[in-house]
């Protein structure tokens, strides 16, 4: 079995993004990049699903421009067995990217596809989904378990007030929550091992996909603030600031 | 312009959110449409007649419908879309699942978590855990949309009788299964639907040390949440998270107990009407953003909280 993970290049979780002083768009310069952190997940459940000899290849993919060699260089270092970049200067809305990775799904033929539920940047959470439907395959988004046996995979989901099991025919997409596992950190060894690992470029003219944005951003802001509070000097304090004041409490 | 709202339900009520996605629709010129579809549908239907702002309903009752597999929820929604010039749903795990399905095969860019209209074409949403507000137009000669409820006040449900058409199920996926379900039975109010909310975070240690959020809950007639550290420690499920990628609430009065308020935290709950913070480190972030700030430990604080309520 054969396990596509796409990832994604963003800024770091613990950046503090603000707009452009021309609100633009955001201020990313010389912001620090990581791979998201819940394709770190993906990447770590394939990896798992290798180890327990449920899979034989781990491929690591993703769409952006020549930098995110450095994330697919990560990704190898946690396990992935080679890795894809399809090159693009611009960034790319879910719609397209997901047009891409059915491009590639057609070409190398997963069992199982699996990504994060969303990026950290642009808070979509749609690829996924959008890649499911293109190719007319099952999904399971938000998983907190995976399951695998011959034809099919289970999987439980993490749904408002609870959890849901479905059982999907494969090839499926999945898309992962925070709680499906812990992913490991790279070691040395396998840092320097990831160097020599395939990774192929290709040119993302070259798929012949029609990736034109269909939104324009306008502009980018900060979100209204809210007026600095006061610190009461005890429980008795805030209970009668809550009742009498805030008036939420009777 | 006509609108389809698409109705999250549970085969026996309406869910809130809705309320707040039709809301959302009555800011755009148009008549609404709302789908609700399922099986034993029928109490649904009959609430969703009195709901304001909503011109006809197209039902669907269906078994294929039962458990709202985006599979055969997306086709369902697929046989009926050429009548929309916009197609909205909820921002919950039910619209977040299905609508991108349905905008791909409609090969259409759909625009996530709005929290206001600005125009026919513009919409504002929140990127990078709200951090920023980024204005977005879309193209698209077809608007799909998942609405942010708490960015909406709900409609309400009046002495409506709106006509109702039945449509025909559209052909099985038959390519997943519904296996089983879980949900977490509380007698307090769900997360987002809360006029008081109580949260905790990592400070509270460990799962069992929740019951000292619980019993002020229960006091106050609260929901409990937990920040995403709280939930990545395995101190509560998942679904108690509040933030970037939990749930998104704005209740009148918001608890954060032991929370330091990461901009990830502060995403799901900034809008709220009054935010009391309680932590035993004075330089927490999360005090930045309270109205009222209890410097304390908080199990020092908590019980002196709970007796005194």
């Amino acid at each position: 079995m054969k396990i596509l993970v796409p990832i994604k290049r963003v800024v770091d979780y613990n950046v503090k993004v603000r707009p452009m002083p021309d609100n633009s768009n955001v201020d990313l310069n010389n912001a620090k990049m990581s791979v998201n952190p819940f394709c770190e997940i993906a990447l770590e459940e394939a990896v798992r699903i290798k180890e327990a000899s449920n899979a034989e290849e781990v491929i690591a993919i993703t769409v952006g421009k020549t930098e995110s060699q450095e994330q697919l260089r990560t990704a190898l270092a946690l396990g992935a067995d080679r890795a894809i970049l399809i090159e693009s200067d611009s960034l790319l809305e879910p719609l397209a990217i997901a047009k891409v990775l059915a491009k590639v799904v057609e070409q190398e033929h997963p069992d199982l596809v699996i990504l994060g539920k969303q990026a950290i940047d642009g808070d979509n959470n749609q690829t996924g989904q959008m890649l499911a439907a293109l190719l007319d395959y099952p999904q399971a988004t938000n998983a907190s378990e995976i399951k695998l046996d011959e034809s099919n995979v289970t999987v439980t989901r993490e749904i408002d007030g609870g959890l849901q099991t479905l059982q999907l025919n494969k090839p499926a997409v999945v898309t992962t929550d925070l709680r499906l596992n812990e992913p490991r950190y790279a070691s040395l060894p396998n840092i320097m091992k990831a160097k020599k690992k395939e990774l192929t470029v290709t040119n993302i003219s070259d798929l012949g996909v029609d990736v034109n944005p269909r939104t324009e951003l306008l502009s980018v802001e900060l979100p209204p603030s809210r007026d600095a509070g006061i610190i009461v000097e005890s429980v008795d304090e805030l209970v009668e600031k809550l009742k009498n004041e805030a008036k939420v409490i009777t | 312009m006509s609108i389809l709202v698409i109705a999250e339900h549970d085969n026996s009520s309406i869910k809130g959110a809705t309320l707040n996605t039709i809301a959302a629709a009555s800011n755009i010129n148009g008549e609404v449409t709302l789908l609700v579809a399922g099986l034993d549908i029928s109490k649904v239907i009959d609430e969703a007649k009195t709901i304001s702002g909503v011109s006809k309903i197209i039902s669907c009752d269906h078994e294929l419908y039962k458990n709202f597999l985006a599979e055969d929820f997306a086709k369902l929604v697929l046989s009926i879309a050429d009548s929309y010039s916009y197609i909205l749903a909820p921002a919950t795990t039910f619209g977040k699942n299905l609508m991108p399905r349905i905008s791909a095969k409609l090969d259409i860019q759909q625009i996530s978590d709005i929290i206001s209209i600005e125009s026919e074409d513009t919409f504002k949403r929140p990127i990078y855990a709200g951090s920023c507000i980024a204005t977005v137009k879309s193209n698209d000669s077809v608007k799909l949309i998942t609405v942010r409820a708490t960015a909406f006040d709900p409609v309400s449900l009046d002495n409506n009788d709106i006509p109702v058409e039945s449509i025909d199920a559209v052909d099985a996926s038959n390519i997943s299964e519904f296996v089983s379900e879980e949900i977490a039975k509380s007698d307090r109010p769900e997360l987002t639907a809360a006029n008081i909310v109580i949260s905790g975070g990592r400070g509270m240690q460990s799962g069992d040390n929740f019951h000292l959020l619980d019993s002020i809950a229960d006091k106050l007639g609260a929901a409990v949440g937990a920040s995403r550290a709280a939930v990545d420690a395995g101190f509560v499920p998942n679904d108690y998270q509040v933030g970037q990628t939990g749930k998104i609430v704005a209740p009148d009065l918001y608890i954060a107990v032991g929370i330091s308020g990461a901009i990830q935290h502060l995403a799901g709950m900034k809008d709220s009407k009054v935010i009391v913070a309680i932590n035993k480190d004075e330089d927490a972030p999360i005090f930045q953003v309270a109205d009222y700030g209890l410097v304390s430990d908080l199990f020092d604080a908590l019980p002196e909280l709970e007796a005194k309520l």
